[in-house]
């Protein structure tokens, strides 16, 4: 093994130690701010992986769409619905844990089953682009993947406008069930939850 | 052992296990923020694996990594309009507690 190989190696564990460990944080962490900023770490250690593929446009694509705004958008949503609250007690917690972790045990091992028994049909190494890799997306999304490319600039749109128009604040000037003038200071501080409690 | 290179299970396992995390977590988180960072995991597993693919077998047309920025764009779009559902169930719930949407519930 050339020294080379061995840098890569070492990378890799690392990296997918810290995916690995980082996102059993996220899911298993009291505290939903470690979870958000744990994330962030998860999703640098994935763009350092598609480093490792030869992938760099990706990975900068990865950092900046994922750290720069899925991240922080999670974090300020947090920040708007933080409030310490008494969760109340489900009954049959115990059981629930015990069925979805033996569920997700067994697509595990399921899942690893075939990564490790199926005869991937791998390509010879001399046909890799490597780092012209940019160069050939760009001319992927011009030529045969242009459609998609259009429908994804028209998908943002209608999830730019979608996201205004549900998290916006209706104002209104008087309550529509009791016809009182509204406080305008903090709406949903003062009334009455829409939906109340089934049960 | 004597490799040449990472072998392609490698990280086809490593995108296993961050896919199942994703799974339990979407099961068992009761914080909705928690279930949308769970639905980021499982993207980026899928996420993984194509490019994992897109490098090993077909690594002279890469249509893996253009699928790649295309889920990436989706996931941009779906944590959006996710967080924009959660604020608005927190204006009319004033919690986030998984267990009290139960309106669909029958």
């Amino acid at each position: 093994m050339s020294i080379a190989i061995t840098t890569q190696f070492i990378c890799f564990i690392v990296l997918s130690l810290v995916v690995i460990i980082g996102a059993l944080g996220v899911v298993l962490l009291e505290s939903i701010v470690y979870s958000a900023f744990l994330l962030g770490g998860v999703f640098m250690s994935v763009a350092g992986l598609y480093l490792l593929l030869n992938a760099s446009f990706v990975a900068a694509a990865q950092v900046l769409v994922y750290v720069g705004a899925v991240n922080v958008l999670i974090i300020f949503a947090i920040m708007l619905v933080n409030k310490k609250e008494d969760l109340k007690p489900i009954n049959d917690i115990k059981s629930r844990r015990i069925i979805s972790t033996l569920i997700c045990l067994t697509l595990l091992s399921l899942l690893i089953r075939v990564d490790l028994t199926n005869a991937w049909n791998l390509s010879s190494p001399q046909n890799s682009i490597g780092e012209e890799s940019t160069i050939r997306i760009g001319e992927h999304l011009f030529s045969d993947y242009l459609l998609p490319f259009e429908v994804a600039s028209v998908l943002l749109l209608m999830a730019m406008i979608g996201a205004i128009v549900l998290a916006r604040r209706d104002v209104m000037s008087k309550d529509i069930s009791t016809g009182l003038p509204v406080d305008q200071e903090l709406i949903e501080k003062s009334s009455e939850p829409l939906l109340t409690n089934k049960n | 052992m004597n490799l040449e290179s990472i072998p392609l299970q490698a990280f086809l396992i490593v995108s296993s296990a961050l896919f199942c995390i994703g799974i339990w977590g979407l099961l068992n988180s009761r914080n909705a923020v928690r279930v949308l960072m769970s639905i980021e995991l499982m993207l980026n597993a899928v996420n993984i694996n194509l490019m994992a693919f897109s490098s090993y077998i077909d690594n002279n047309l890469i249509q893996g990594q253009v699928f790649t920025i295309f889920v990436i764009t989706v996931a941009a779009a779906e944590a959006a309009v996710g967080l924009a559902i959660l604020l608005s169930l927190y204006r009319n719930r004033v919690t986030v507690d998984m267990e009290s949407f139960n309106l669909l519930k029958w």
